[in-house]
């Protein structure tokens, strides 16, 4: 079932994503031809199969929750794009 | 004498400890190679030259300052043990953090990006005195199959530049392939060091999921990246292995698993080296559409094996050909949620707007590629509101079962073996905007990611274009060391793995 353009809008809106009119209409159609393709899925019968979110066969590592040296502000800093008094700087967030 | 970028990591080694050669000749010789070959190669997106060449002189005088201190036999062979590489340059993947270096993962957005710290996996081969010489070409963010979604552009084939040196690790592929460097790391989520291999006629390792530590990776799909190695011959490749993997504090999925005893001396099976060993050939591999000759020097291959004692059986993953939609749902999901880290606003460039919404939209709008756009998209779709079940619940069932194909598979063998890719490198372009042409290229691959399994692809033979077909081992998980042993059983009297791309 190919996609809406509305639908590819959505998308990328909640994948923050600007798209031209003409990207919006490749990919329609090649994410619609993907998605065709990956319906082959549903032929399986998995009602009795439980998902697999991880390989690990153990559970993961966790380590003790204490205080330990990090990177230096002025390192951390230095590859943001705008900076200022030592902080990231963005436009404003409330109106 | 024949040129020092000929040695492979092994001989270079014992050459550096015998004073036969200094790093920095060994070093010297790759950078003039690159410097000679990356016009027609690009393999590299950056070079370390001036860095790599002070790292050799340290080395150089480590060797003299053992030497001329009559140090011991044991400081020596001490020394053997703590810097099994030093004063060996290495190249590094661009998705692999290198403090000092620019990592881009292929990718705008990542442009001038310097990261303030090393991955586990190459500061584990520094500490070991390897030298990084440089960072390689990539599919961007590691999402590709040629190279040819780098932002920076394509990396050509050393047997053809012409055609593709596969992907992503396609720059580290083709730079162990063209003699640039005796060994590279790559990474693989779904075929990324294994297919590249084949195409460019080198040996790569995409360890157990959980083997090699990933911080300081560019993230990607989280279920599936491992970092991995390529060299020519299956020592090489063997060695970097057991010096990366094991358990790291900095990442939380490495496991707690002893490394393996690899015995490369057959001993008394000498010339039997595989015998009591139940190899495994999977039909679901070899089917149409499969290239004549592919077929044909893997199948040749698995003989080879038999005459050196292995037992040879048919088996069956009778879910292979859903490993592909499969992993079109995962990877992409898992990557649209990492890939959100790229706003524009702690690192990379940033497209300045009047709202940090329009920065969020523009800079990613902007500095992502298509694919990564493509596989953000996909993603997000598969895990929006009513279509999760569907699409990622019900990839993560079937997960399940090409997971429990492998596990029942490894009750009747030890290995399975089988072709890495269905053809040999294609030409550049050939898949043009075709995203699902481009996907089946890894169809053979993605099954040992999707169950986490280690695999191993090595050359076979060449087509009749003069190209290198690669064949692949799979084996349980953590039992890297039964794919090495049957890969350098056949190096040992084979020579596909010495052949030189006439570049």
């Amino acid at each position: 079932m190919p996609l809406t353009l509305q639908e590819v809008e959505h998308i990328a809106t909640l994948a923050r994503l600007e798209l031209s009119a003409e990207e919006k209409a490749r990919y329609r159609q090649q994410l619609s031809a993907i998605l065709d393709y990956i319906a082959k899925l549903q032929e399986l019968d998995t009602s009795d199969i439980p998902a697999t979110a991880s390989l690990l066969a153990v559970e993961s590592h966790l380590r003790p929750d204490e205080p330990r040296p990090g990177l230096e502000v002025d390192v951390l800093l230095k590859n943001a794009p705008q900076v200022e008094q030592n902080q990231f700087k963005i436009p404003p967030v409330f109106e | 004498m024949s040129p020092l970028t000929d040695l492979t990591l092994l001989e270079a080694q014992t050459a550096l400890r015998n004073g036969e050669i200094s790093s920095r000749e060994l070093t010297r010789a790759c950078l003039e190679r690159i410097a000679a070959l990356e016009p027609s190669l690009h393999a590299f997106l950056h070079l370390a030259n001036e860095q790599a060449a002070s790292r050799a002189d340290e080395a150089d005088q480590e060797f003299v300052a053992l030497r001329k201190s009559q140090s011991t036999n044991s400081q020596f062979i001490n020394l053997l043990f703590t810097k099994p590489l030093l004063g060996i340059p290495l190249a590094v993947k661009d998705v692999l953090a290198v403090e000092n270096l620019p990592c881009t993962a292929g990718s705008k957005i990542l442009e001038g990006f310097f990261p303030p710290f090393t991955a586990t996996a190459v500061k584990r081969l520094q500490d070991a005195g390897a030298i990084v010489i440089g960072k390689t070409n990539t599919d961007e963010f590691a999402m590709g199959s040629s190279t040819e979604n780098s932002t920076y552009g394509v990396t050509h084939n050393p047997w053809d530049t012409s055609r593709v040196p596969g992907g992503s690790s396609g720059g580290s592929a083709a730079a162990v392939a063209a003699r640039l460097v005796p060994a590279a790391l790559g990474t693989d989520t779904g075929g990324s060091v294994r297919q590249p291999a084949a195409f460019c006629g080198v040996t790569g390792l995409k360890p157990t999921y959980g083997r090699v530590s990933r911080y300081g990776l560019v993230a990607y799909g989280s279920s599936l990246d491992c970092v991995g190695a390529l060299g020519r011959t299956v020592e090489d490749v063997a060695l970097l292995f057991l010096i990366m993997a094991g358990r790291d504090a900095l990442d939380a999925t490495t496991q707690d698993v002893a490394l393996p005893d690899i015995k490369f001396d057959a001993g008394a099976d000498r010339d039997l080296p595989l015998r009591g060993l139940r190899i495994g050939v999977p039909q679901e591999y070899f089917v149409r559409g499969i290239q004549a000759e592919v077929e044909a020097s893997v199948r040749a291959a698995i003989d080879v094996l038999e005459s050196l004692g292995a037992e040879v059986r048919d088996v069956s993953l009778p879910h292979s050909e859903y490993a592909l939609p499969v992993y079109y749902i995962l990877a992409p999901a898992e990557a649209s949620a990492n890939l959100a880290r790229y706003d524009g606003i702690r690192y990379g460039p940033r497209i300045q707007a009047e709202s940090m919404w329009d920065i969020f939209y523009r800079t990613r709008g902007r500095k992502f590629g298509a694919e990564v756009e493509r596989r953000i998209m996909l993603g997000t779709y598969a895990l929006s509101a009513g279509y999760y079940d569907a699409y990622y619940g019900q990839a993560q069932k079937v997960r399940t079962l090409i997971k429990r194909d492998f596990e029942q598979v490894f009750e009747q063998v030890d290995v399975i073996a089988a072709p890495v890719a269905p053809t040999t490198a294609f030409p550049i372009g050939a898949h043009g905007d075709d995203p699902l042409a481009m996907y089946l290229e890894d169809v053979f691959t993605l099954p040992a990611n999707l169950a986490g399994v280690p695999g191993l692809a090595f050359p076979v033979g060449f087509d009749g274009k003069g190209l290198p077909v690669g064949m692949q081992l799979m084996g349980g998980h953590f039992r890297e060391d039964l794919l090495f042993r049957v890969a350098h059983a056949y190096q040992q009297v084979a020579d596909w793995h010495f052949r030189k791309p006439g570049i």
